[in-house]
């Protein structure tokens, strides 16, 4: 077993596990964090996909050992004190989930998307989410929900000016 | 018509906070204390004799608790009764390549792999089957020993009228081949399911599965334990398709290991052990020959399907049938001949997905017809609204059509689209193709045999004003849970999202057959209707009584309960249910639907009938690529007869979705098979399988036709699967449109676009396509005359067994 110490939504975690775990595993087993899901353990679907310091990644592919003192934001850490975050309003309100299993790999892909970019285009939004595969959806309420989302994010910083 | 305040609005689902935050519970997702990994071992072999099976070094691996092969669950199971041909792990032989063989549960995943290492299988080989036509060529070595001849699992001969009359009246006889590549599921969740032993005899299953009703069945058989004993739980699915309908040998392993172990035992399958699992598209061989006359009346239609069906039975013989049934519902055949043979070959087993048998032979007739069109020069759009099968009507093999929106459906995607001045008229390299279809909304009859509803619902009232709803039916990402809360809700005039629903448990639950078969929405939604309008009557007489307000003129809505009249004089929803409380106990209603009585009354009659059919029209778009063979779809136009939205936004997700996958199928999506047999999978994995993404996906414009189905909840139809179908045809009719070459195959890959290209060149017919359907072994047919020959649904003795009914 080794321990390590990383912030995960925002709060700091020390966890001991496997050294081979990858972070998918040490989320899921360890940290109970099953809102994280799994599709092919193989990196080839993003449904694993997590947020580390911002970025996008396969948590398939990462190993648990390389996330000393980073930080990881997976689905659980998006909604705030009760709130959701704009994108699972949108994701909620529009039906960009269905079965909900691919869910959280593309709303903290999308976070990340809105992060750097703001107002991007129908383009830009498919780019972004070219590496995780959704079975249900054809993917375009999806993008209705990025899109809409985007827009309200914009209109609270606008607000907030 | 009466506003509605719940139906056809684009609500949010009632799961859909608990899918965006990550809360809902997946199977893989439920870890107990104790719990034990399981692992399967499978097959090396397509086909084989087991000789032996060593496990004794495997059991002494540290942490290995217990090891299972084929001899401790002797008892065969399979979905249908006529198919009970699978074992939980392999008996005597091993039928492909990723057949369960063995278990093991230990105390973590990586010990039950490692003593999978451990356990030795010694095989025989025997000749690999590898194809249908292999099938046909090779009756021995036998993969089953049942079935209707050697490698044959089920052939069907079905007449309905004389279609060679059909065709001597005919101006014109055309004959066509066609292929339809077998292709999976691909639910981004992999299945698992996790078992626990109680020592007061029960065990309790949780899985990701579509069919948790079928799943106990099979439990209580093969785990000889009565039915009370188990429970069965399915787990939100994370995608089905279909591909979750079958009862599963790890489904069975499990429940058994935690039997031996007294453990909590889970089994999540790895991406490639989803492919073994299958249950797909079937491969299918094509032949329709059609007579037509210069107006495009058709006169009669032939029509033959080959099946590759893999290793076991599964839906097979349904799906068999499925391939000659829906033929007759979009446009008006007055003689129809069907033949369908389902071989067994060496590879994963082949069933249900989502269209189950019907978008083979969708695409060999959309195209066909639309060959037919160009023959007759007659738009084919044209050509379909001069055909269709009126409303209210029987077709040639008893189906009885409802409601059909199809003319609107196809009007709508010729103007949406700008048919008229594409068709033809596009430059070289774009083109349109229009297709249609049809599907049904729920199966009209039950897998096994027997009288019951296939679907139930309870409904308890709570003094607080809350509702609870309870179901069997399974939700798998398509809304059923919330389509029990929007119809009850509708009834009861409460906020849907004020409503409990409790579903898919079979110790908590009426039975639903499951998610299978489109039915769920109008099998669950009737029976939903029925059990709320009960509640309803109960607290109307008591809230009538106290507001001194006629029982007909109360109104339930926004929560209250109120004169029509006098919208002031009323009492909140929680008040009529005290009163009624009060006065009668506690309130709670049950409601179940049973379909109609199916019209036709020959063997093989069962498949096809259906409550409501759904329709269809796609105009699809393309881009071809002629360097390259690459075909590109920019936009896809398509107009679903739902006969009316519970939830447009659901409703719209459906179609969507279904383009998507209809996409998928059209042009790359394809289960393809390696080595010399062409028996091993080629690389089961999502890099692998090719499937759409953002960066494929169309641009869809949808339409809704709503025209209400009097046998549907609210007029509803259904939407899951329907809107796949025409998507293949449509691209197939377009690349022909834009670039002059038949692809009668699907996935219309590039390759095959540009050998139909060089083909054209070259002054060859332009086509890349089947060019020979085998020789088969056909039955004597059943001869049914159709209702207009005087027909009453069942089959005309066979001469040479005269007196015999064989209906």
């Amino acid at each position: 077993m080794v321990t390590i110490t990383l912030t995960v939504n925002g709060e700091r975690a020390e966890v001991a596990f496997a050294p081979h775990k990858t972070l998918l595993e040490v989320l899921r087993e360890d940290l109970d964090l099953t809102g994280t899901k799994h599709g092919c353990e193989l990196g080839e679907c993003g449904t694993c996909t997590v947020l580390l310091d911002g970025t996008p990644v396969l948590s398939c592919l990462v190993l648990g050992l390389a996330c000393e003192g980073r930080h990881v934001k997976t689905v659980e850490g998006m909604a705030h004190a009760g709130r959701l975050h704009p994108l699972q309003e949108t994701f909620a309100d529009l039906g960009a989930a269905q079965c909900g299993y691919c869910t959280p790999a593309f709303l903290l892909a999308a976070e990340a998307l809105l992060a750097t970019n703001p107002k991007p285009t129908r383009d830009e939004i498919k780019d972004a989410l070219a590496g995780n595969l959704c079975r249900c959806t054809g993917y375009i309420k999806i993008y209705e929900a990025v899109e809409l989302a985007a827009e309200r994010m914009r209109g609270a910083t606008l607000g907030r000016v | 018509m009466a506003a509605f305040r719940v139906i056809g609005k684009s609500l949010r689902k009632i799961d859909a906070v608990a899918k965006v935050t990550g809360v809902t519970k997946f199977a893989d997702d439920l870890m107990f204390p104790r719990m034990l990994y399981c692992k399967l071992l499978r097959s090396t072999e397509p086909h084989a004799k087991i000789v032996r099976v060593d496990t004794s070094t495997a059991e002494r691996l540290d942490g290995v608790i217990a090891v299972l092969t084929g001899k401790d669950l002797p008892i065969p199971f399979g979905i249908l009764p006529v198919s009970q041909d699978e074992h939980a792990l392999c008996l005597d032989k091993v039928r492909f390549i990723g057949d369960p063989v063995a278990a093991v549960a230990a105390t973590s995943e990586e010990t039950a792999t490692a003593a999978l290492d451990l356990i030795k299988v010694d095989y025989e080989p025997l000749r690999a089957i590898a194809s249908a036509e292999d099938a046909l060529a090779h009756p021995e070595p036998r993969i089953h020993d049942y079935g209707d001849s050697g490698n044959l699992h089920k052939l069907i001969d079905l007449e309905f009228g004389d279609v060679e009359e059909g065709f001597a009246e005919a101006d014109l006889v055309r004959e066509d081949l066609f292929f339809f590549e077998g292709n999976t599921h691909l639910p981004m969740e992999q299945h698992a399911a996790a078992a626990v032993w109680s020592p007061d005899g029960k065990v309790t299953l949780w899985s990701s599965t579509q069919t948790p009703h079928y799943v106990h069945r099979a439990l209580a058989k093969v785990l000889e334990l009565p039915p009370a004993r188990i429970r069965v739980i399915a787990t939100p699915n994370g995608g089905g398709f279909g591909g979750k309908s079958d009862p599963f040998s790890h489904e069975i392993v499990v429940a058994k290991l935690a039997m031996i172990t007294g453990r909590p035992v889970k089994i999540t399958l790895t991406r490639e052990e989803v492919f073994y699992c299958h249950r797909g598209r079937h491969p299918t061989l094509m032949w329709v020959k059609t007579g037509v006359k210069k107006d495009g009346a058709i006169t009669g239609m032939h029509f033959r399907s080959l099946l590759d069906g893999g290793g076991y039975g599964s839906y097979g013989v349904a799906s068999t049938y499925y391939t000659g049934a829906l033929q007759t519902v979009t446009y008006q055949v007055p003689r129809y001949k069907f033949q369908g043979a389902r071989a067994f070959t060496n590879k994963p087993p082949c069933g249900p997905k989502r269209g189950h048998g019907t978008p083979q032979p969708r695409f060999g007739l959309e195209v066909h017809i639309d060959k037919i069109a160009e023959q007759l020069k007659l738009d084919p759009a044209e050509l379909r609204l001069r055909t269709l099968v009126p409303p209210n009507s029987l077709t040639a093999n008893y189906l009885r059509v409802g409601s059909m929106g199809l003319g609107a459906c196809i009007e709508k995607v010729v103007e949406g689209s700008g048919w008229k001045r594409k068709f033809r008229k596009l430059p070289e390299g774009r083109g349109v193709g229009l297709a249609c279809s049809s599907y049904i909304s729920g199966a009209g009859l039950p897998i096994y045999w027997n009288n019951m509803p296939h679907s139930g619902v309870q409904l308890r009232c709570d003094r607080g004003g809350g509702v609870t709803v309870f179901c069997g039916s399974t939700e798998i990402g398509q809304g059923s849970d919330s389509v029990l809360a929007y119809v009850v809700a509708e009834v009861l005039g409460v906020d849907p999202f004020e409503i409990a629903v409790v579903t898919a448990d079979t110790d908590l639950t009426p039975v639903d057959l499951g998610s299978y078969s489109s039915r769920v929405t109008l099998m669950t939604g009737n029976a939903a209707i029925q059990a709320a309008e009960r509640a309803r009557e109960i607290l109307a007489v008591h809230a009538s009584k106290k507001l001194e307000v006629p029982g007909d003129r109360l109104v339930f809505a926004s929560g209250r309960v109120f004169d029509a009249q006098d919208p002031e004089r009323g009492m909140a929803f929680a008040e009529a249910v005290q009163l009624a409380e009060a006065a009668e106990g506690t309130i709670g209603t049950v409601g179940s639907y049973t379909p109609p009585r199916s019209a036709g009354k020959y063997r093989g009659a069962g498949v096809g009938p259906s409550p409501a059919y759904s329709y269809s029209a796609c105009v699809a778009e393309v881009d071809v690529d002629p360097a390259t063979g690459i075909v590109r779809v920019p936009t896809i136009w398509i107009a679903h007869d739902v006969g009316r939205c519970i939830n447009a936004a659901a409703v719209i997700g459906q179609v969507e979705g279904s383009i998507y996958m209809g996409l998928g199928e059209a042009l790359m999506e394809e289960m393809a098979y390696r080595g010399d047999l062409k028996v091993v999978h080629k690389i089961p994995s999502l890099l692998e399988y090719k499937s759409p993404t953002t960066l494929e996906m169309c641009d869809v414009v949808t339409y809704l036709i709503e025209d209400p189905d009097p046998n549907g909840p609210f007029g509803a139809k259904e939407v899951g699967q329907g809107p796949l179908l025409p998507v293949m045809p449509a691209v197939a009719n377009a690349v022909y449109d834009a670039v002059g070459v038949r692809v009668d195959e699907v996935p219309i890959t590039p390759e095959k676009v540009l050998k139909a290209l060089r083909r054209k060149e070259k002054g060859e017919p332009p086509r890349y396509g089947p060019t020979t359907f085998p020789d088969i072994p056909w039955p004597e047919p059943t001869r049914v005359p159709p209702p207009w020959e005087g027909g009453d649904g069942k089959a005309r003795a066979t001469e040479p067994r005269l007196g015999v009914s064989p209906g």
